[in-house]
């Protein structure tokens, strides 16, 4: 099939960028878009001409280092799927597909469909995580956890962490990544004791980090690769309420 | 002569070895822990667990990473579980039955010792996962649930979903954020590690580039541990994530740190076959679906109909009539083997036909799909992602593609390779999976070692190594940079018409040929040349666009391709004086009236490793013996 793929392309952080127009006349439908973005690259290099520069790695959707917009939808028009699974033969022929990087305050562009995601980290430091030294643990079995809390979990769990949300979100809002972290560690036993102290850290550090306010328009949910719900985000909303009002416990 | 290596094991029994050492290993008081720098290279299971742990000691880390960030590594893509010796289904497991399984598993060509420390460990990963939230599969009643993987019988994977991986290193990420946020650790994201500091005979640093900036940066520290993966990539089609790369390793070795069993790389049966010449990221199905799934092939050759049309009578369930006992769940090598003799013989399906069934259709009918479902969700989305088919609706077409290495840096049993100060740990050391690795057995490897081992191994060599200090900018650290810097200029320089990834697209070929599922004297002999003339083909005629201080992708895959031109000889060379077969390595020459590998524990029960070539002198082949005190090595049957 034949494409136009039309592509911004930003040199760095401080240049200004702009769209350039490829047309690809032999792409096979099975490849998927970053196949046909390798394949377009691999003509651009051997021409001298620089290719196109894009965050990837794993090709299975579970690394999160792919996210480009596609059409205006991060991720592009298929729901739950990462940029990396999305197959060419979504788009018919002929057609021209705009590639553009994830576009919100905190995640500046590197370089052409590359943007920097290191908030999602920061935010991360300030608690997404259980503070349990190595060789502590007691034996695996002592906690039964249900198996639906586990299944609910996992599914929190699942986030990949690529920043879609954000870059769907008219605010920039971090929300349901936050929330994923939250909802999954609030859920298990093993995340109690932290409960109160990561809902208040890292909300504070997601704002710090200049993700925007959670509206509730749900454009997260629905360009989520994961499907994770904006049910987190009810989740983290509790806890940080419940955490403000209880101060001293934090 | 051949020069041998000592592998510095502790005595006594196997039993109580590792703990008898540990209490001997030397131990450094938290005051001058502080005073001690680590330098980790790599976050995925290994590197995230060993910087993390390292932290919570005391030791100042800093952490090299090539990603953007360090959730990324490519352990996040491991699907099916990880193996734990907790018995908890009752069905006679035990640290001795998981040591057992897991070198037999690797054909007795691995480290005993090693293997049953391994075994050893693996209860207490699984405790500190659930520690840190890991949200592992559940029965009702709220204990953990397992499910069975290859090579074994008895059930003793842990998992969640088909994203085991995912979940265990994003409990590892936690650990990091946490350690971070205590700050007693720096990582450096976007940082690829290009050449090793050598300093007085010690690893004492690395050269790094900034892959934003280009700037290449020296970091300086009293140890080196490299976790930086495996080489599947070398094949340039495989299961490996798209910047899986040698050149860590690779560097290392040019630096001295010899290089064990290179050619043992393992081939994973089922995975989504190639279709066209785009595509060298080869999607897996996860090793747990042969649990309900089964292999099956066309019983007249050539038959084109679809699966769901031919008979059952018409089918051959290949695993199950050749190795009974096993039936599907045999080990990756022999699936691997056994689906490329189907398609040798022309029952293979799919694209050129060299794909075997994957049929789940009978456990829908068992158990319904909606149980399935929940066992492996999203294994079938990206299945029907990538293949627009529903995997519960017919068959799944799979095929054998090469996935990890067994080989990596050689190491003693501190793991520490033969370049003392450097450590190597996760799937870039060589010493507990022989020359083949069981399902589920990667992670634990990972964990083990940078969670329990390494950081208990690196105090006793940081107790009696008496370290100068080292600057950034002495006199070994400025020649290596200055060696990183002529080897990128050359890159640029190049100025030919030819891409990496062309190179590479053609180096898979012959190694896939000749250093695949099935090698040969002839075929390795013709492919070491072709190696070589591709590698000079490489130098003349390389296409390296844009500038060295940039963010430059392409620059980046032409130094790992260049590297993979190197290992992909040294791998040729491996197989070629490895005159046996056993695990993935498989020696036409040498195979039973049945067709299975023929061992010959004569002469080559041990390791090989390889000391670098220098000019005019091709690399040296050292040998550890290996020696079995716990069992007799036998002839491996899962018929």
């Amino acid at each position: 099939m034949h494409v136009t793929l039309r592509i911004w392309r930003q040199r760095d952080a401080r240049e200004a960028g702009d769209f350039v127009r490829y047309s690809l006349d032999d792409v096979d439908p099975a490849m998927t878009l970053l196949e046909a973005l390798d394949h377009l690259n691999e003509r651009l290099a051997a021409t001298g001409e620089p290719p196109v520069a894009f965050d990837s790695d794993c090709r299975e959707g579970i690394c999160g280092a792919c996210g480009l917009v596609v059409d205006g939808r991060p991720h592009g028009p298929r729901p739950g799927t990462t940029t990396c699974l999305l197959p060419m033969r979504t788009f018919r022929d002929g057609a021209t597909v705009t590639l553009e990087p994830f576009r919100t305050g905190a995640f500046p562009v590197v370089r052409d469909l590359v943007v920097d995601r290191s908030a999602l980290d920061r935010v991360m430091r300030a608690g997404g995580y259980v503070s349990v030294r190595v060789g502590s643990a007691p034996e695996a079995n002592t906690l039964p956890v249900g198996r639906a809390v586990a299944e609910r979990a996992l599914d929190a769990a699942e986030c990949i962490g690529c920043g879609a949300c954000v870059a769907a979100c008219p605010n920039g809002a971090a929300a349901l990544f936050v929330g994923a972290k939250i909802t999954h560690l609030g859920l298990l036993p093993q995340g109690q004791p932290e409960r109160t102290r990561r809902g208040l850290a890292m909300v504070a550090a997601a704002d710090r980090e200049g993700f925007g306010g959670c509206s509730l328009h749900g454009e997260c949910e629905s360009v989520c690769p994961r499907g994770i719900g904006l049910d987190v985000i009810a989740g983290m909303n509790r806890d940080h309420l419940r955490a403000a009002l209880m101060p001293g416990r934090s | 002569m051949t020069t041998v290596l000592a592998a510095r094991m502790p005595p006594g029994p196997l039993a109580t070895r590792w703990e008898r050492y540990r209490n001997e290993l030397a131990l450094i008081g938290p005051a001058r822990r502080r005073l001690h720098s680590v330098l980790v290279v790599g976050t995925g299971l290994a590197g995230a667990a060993a910087a993390a742990t390292l932290s919570e000691l005391g030791y100042r880390v800093r952490c090299l990473v090539f990603h953007d960030s360090a959730r990324r590594a490519h352990s996040v893509a491991a699907q099916g579980g990880i193996n734990a010796a907790k018995n908890y289904q009752n069905d006679g497991d035990s640290v001795e039955r998981l040591f057992h399984d897991t070198l037999e598993g690797g054909d007795f060509r691995a480290r005993e010792a090693n293997v049953y420390r391994l075994a050893e460990l693996s209860a207490r990963i699984i405790d500190h996962a659930v520690a840190q939230g890991v949200p592992f599969a559940r029965e009702y009643g709220g204990h953990l649930a397992n499910r069975s993987f290859g090579g074994a019988l008895v059930s003793r994977t842990f998992y969640a979903r088909g994203q085991t991986g995912q979940q265990l290193l994003l409990g590892a990420y936690g650990e990091l954020a946490k350690e971070e946020a205590a700050g007693g650790v720096t990582v450096l994201a976007r940082r690829e590690m290009l050449d090793l500091v050598v300093v007085d005979g010690r690893a004492r640093g690395v050269v790094a580039r900034d892959l934003v900036s280009g700037t290449l940066e020296v970091h300086t520290a009293d140890a080196v541990v490299l976790a930086t993966g495996g080489y599947a990539n070398v094949y340039f089609r495989s299961t490996n994530a798209k910047a899986s790369n040698a050149t860590a390793i690779w560097r290392a070795n040019r630096r001295g740190a010899a290089f064990a069993n290179p050619s043992f790389v393992q081939f994973h049966p089922t995975c989504l076959p190639a279709t066209g010449e785009h595509r060298a990221k080869l999607t897996l199905m996860s090793e747990s679906l042969r649990n309900d799934g089964r292999l099956w092939v066309p019983r007249r050759a050539g038959d084109d109909r679809r699966p769901e049309a031919i008979p059952e009578a018409e089918r051959d369930y290949f695993l199950e009539h050749r190795y009974p006992r096993f039936g599907n769940l045999v080990p990756r090598d022999l699936g691997s083997r056994a689906c490329k003799a189907m398609c040798d013989d022309g029952h293979g399906v799919g694209p050129g036909g060299r794909a075997v069934y994957l049929d789940l259709t009978d456990a829908a009918h068992r158990l319904g799909p909606a149980v399935l479902r929940e066992r492996y969700g999203n294994l079938f989305e990206m299945y029907k992602h990538l293949t627009g088919d529903d995997p519960l609706r017919g068959a799944m077409t799979i095929a054998p593609a090469a996935h990890y290495s067994m080989g990596g840096l050689w190491v003693d049993y501190d793991l520490m390779s033969t370049v003392p100060g450097l450590f190597v740990i996760g799937e870039a050391n060589f010493s507990d999976q022989g020359a083949n690795r069981l399902g589920a057995s990667g992670l634990m490897q990972g964990l083990a070692d940078g969670y329990f081992i390494l950081p208990h191994t690196l105090a006793g060599y940081l107790d009696g190594a008496r370290l100068a200090p080292v600057a950034d900018d002495g006199a070994e650290a400025r020649a290596a940079r200055a060696d990183v810097r002529a080897r990128v200029r050359a890159l640029l320089a190049s100025g030919g018409r030819r891409t990496a990834t062309d190179f590479h697209r053609a180096l898979g070929r012959v190694m896939w040929e000749a250093c695949g599922i099935e090698r040969s004297r002839e075929g390795l002999t013709k492919a070491i040349d072709e190696v070589a003339a591709l590698r000079e083909a490489f130098w003349q005629d390389l296409a390296v666009p844009g500038e060295a201080g940039e963010l430059n992708q392409e620059l980046e895959r032409a130094g790992r391709v260049a590297d993979f031109l190197e290992l992909g000889e040294l791998m040729c060379r491996d197989a070629l004086a490895r005159e046996e077969s056993c695990g993935c390595h498989f020696r036409v020459e040498h195979q039973t009236a049945d067709g299975e590998a023929r061992r010959d524990d004569d002469r080559f029960s041990h390791v090989a490793a390889w000391t670098p070539a220098t000019p005019g002198h091709a690399p040296t082949r050292l040998v550890e013996a290996l020696e079995f005190d716990s069992l007799d090595p036998r002839e491996r049957s899962y018929r």
